[in-house]
């Protein structure tokens, strides 16, 4: 188990080492997405941009025409809510070397409830053109979605978790942008997720398949750029799709595949997320119980939907 | 004096130039601003031809001055300043608008050499200004970074998030230029300098920019003289740790008699007949005229 944060933290210490150019600015947050780390590793790169997050995204467009890599450390709501025009008009607008660090995505971001937790985001980012939109598995996809978004020139969103999560992949893993990850073959159904909810469709596979149904996992990572061929030549062996996110089920994940798709390979696609509805605080467990999320919850969800 | 009759007859004649460009393109376009941009010609015109470090045969030279019209609503004004200054030819200005053209309705980066920043979401302009600042003191670099904003978009909250982090990151190269033109698209009811209220009567913007640790200069917008006075004050002091705000006190729709201090000139478009009446406002003869 890692939390996406702390791998964040960590890789941005390891980028810092091979990138002079690169910068991190914060939105006094740092100590809740561990870009403190990079700060007590590069003081002299650590800027502290304080409780002003349009602001922070125009000053890293600047910097990012100068040759400086900022990578912004905020949580997820802040950027895509607060921060959107700007985001809009002067990152991705301008196709500016701006790397988004997006913090506590989705509905587990420590009590805080509805004003912090961000499940319209994708639906947002990926709508902006030129914006590239990554939403890692594990620590170790978000090791290497960091080092491609560091080497990548143009604006990246990188949608990251606040606490700690099953580590799945393997540590030689290479990440390759706009692939569909195959994480376990399947023959009834397709379980694709993205983000942090992927692990849990492992596991959800597992209590289907000893009740004789045979799941798919599949893993979207790369929102955009989006390989549809790809999307379509893995999903078309399975007669039905359930995606499931930690994310609204309008225009994020469900949406993207329902909209390639209904295009390519017409096919049932139903969308677990989070309803046309707010979030609010509670344990982790009891809300990914509450939205549908858990891998028990899932697994219900596709038995009661096969039956049907 | 800084400018010597002939320079300051020159600059002049180059800002009566831009007036006449400003209306013939958005008439010509069928679309556009006209007030802000009138409001600002002299302003741009000091800044292109005087102020910037800049070469219009080299757009990206790394160390020019970096130069980010906040205020995006006034393109056709900058883009007329531009044209004038070589960066592009002035035939071009009748593309603005147009489906494909470099010269869009609101500044882009990413179509025309020569802008820092793509603009016209007001109230942002100032956020990259500090990027450029803060980036030319990472990396020991000596040019300037002028952001010109109008009044009115100092009513976006964003601007004052800036305000606080030049002055944190002691940003004496940056200067923030404010076009005080005192009307906006609708404003207030009342009038002022205008047939609007003056949107911050009442308000000491120049205290509000001093209590922020800023150097404030506030000038006559419309006298050359006057704003490369300031504009030299600012480069003097680009080391020190205070950034300049010059407030630019305007007249929106200056330089013709029936659009100055109107403000449904704001984005109206000009007649044939309102651009005729231009030219002869501003003594320009139709053989004098680029376009």
């Amino acid at each position: 188990m890692k939390a996406l944060r702390d791998a964040f933290g960590e890789t941005l210490v390891e980028l810092g080492g091979e990138y002079p150019n690169l910068l991190v600015l914060d939105g006094d947050l740092a100590n809740s997405t561990k870009a403190d780390r990079f700060e007590a590793a590069y003081p002299d790169r650590f800027l502290e941009m304080g409780i002003a997050e349009q602001n922070m995204l125009g000053v890293a467009a600047g910097l990012a025409f100068l040759g400086f890599i900022p990578w912004l450390s905020s949580f997820t709501v802040f950027f895509t809510h607060r921060a959107a025009d700007p985001l809009r008009m002067l990152v991705a607008q301008t196709k500016a070397n701006v790397k988004i660090g997006a913090a506590y995505s989705g509905l587990l971001t420590g009590y805080t409830g509805k004003t912090h937790q961000d499940v319209e985001d994708l639906a947002i980012v990926r709508a902006m053109p030129d914006m590239a939109v990554l939403a890692p598995l594990d620590a170790i996809e978000t090791r290497a979605m960091m080092r491609w978004a560091t080497a990548y020139e143009g604006p990246v969103y990188l949608r990251l978790a606040r606490d700690p999560s099953p580590i799945v992949l393997p540590e030689d893993y290479r990440f390759e942008a706009g692939r569909v990850l195959e994480l376990k073959k399947g023959r009834d159904i397709a379980l694709l997720g993205t983000g942090v909810e992927t692990p849990r469709l492992l596991e959800a596979a597992k209590l289907l398949s000893a009740e004789g149904l045979e799941a798919g996992v599949y893993h979207l990572g790369s929102i955009k750029p989006l390989d549809e061929d790809d999307l379509v030549r893995k999903l078309r062996p399975y007669p039905r799709v359930f995606t499931a996110e930690e994310h609204s089920i309008h225009g994020g994940l469900g949406g993207l595949v329902a909209e390639v798709l209904a295009a390519h390979d017409p096919k049932p696609v139903v969308r677990i997320g989070i309803p046309d509805t707010w979030g609010e605080s509670a344990p982790n467990d009891w809300l990914l119980d509450r939205y549908g999320l858990s891998a028990q919850r899932v697994a219900e969800r596709v038995l009661k939907e096969v039956k049907q | 004096m800084i400018l010597s009759e002939a320079e300051r007859g020159e600059l002049e004649r180059t800002a009566r130039l831009v007036r006449y460009l400003i209306l013939r393109t958005v008439q010509h376009s069928g679309a556009g601003h006209i007030g802000g941009p009138l409001s600002a010609t002299e302003l741009l015109v000091a800044l292109f031809f005087k102020i910037l470090r800049i070469d219009p045969q080299n757009p990206t030279w790394p160390d020019r001055d970096r130069f980010i019209l906040s205020k995006g609503h006034a393109a056709v004004g900058l883009y007329s300043v531009m044209a004038l200054r070589g960066y592009f030819p002035v035939e071009e200005l009748l593309t603005f608008d147009k489906g494909g053209s470099r010269l869009q309705g609101h500044p882009d980066m990413t179509r025309l050499p020569g802008l820092d920043m793509s603009s016209g979401s007001l109230g942002q302009g100032l956020s990259p200004g500090v990027g450029y600042a803060l980036g030319a003191r990472l990396l020991n670099k000596d040019f300037h970074t002028w952001v010109m904003l109008g009044d009115g978009e100092l009513q976006e909250g964003m601007v004052w998030e800036a305000v606080h982090t030049a002055r944190r990151y002691r940003l004496g190269n940056l200067t923030a230029i404010v076009d005080y033109n005192g009307l906006q698209q609708y404003g207030w009811r009342g009038s002022g300098r205008g047939d609007r209220a003056d949107p911050w009567a009442g308000f000491p913007l120049a205290e509000v920019f001093q209590s922020f640790g800023w150097r404030v200069i506030e000038i006559d917008g419309h006298d050359f003289e006057a704003i490369l006075g300031a504009a030299a004050v600012a480069r003097e002091n680009a080391a020190g740790e205070q950034p300049t705000a010059i407030i630019a006190w305007t007249t929106k729709g200056k330089g013709l008699s029936f659009t100055e201090g109107r403000h449904a000139w704001h984005s109206k478009v000009p007649s044939e007949e309102d651009v005729r009446r231009a030219m002869e406002e501003l003594g320009l003869s139709p053989e004098e005229v680029p376009l």
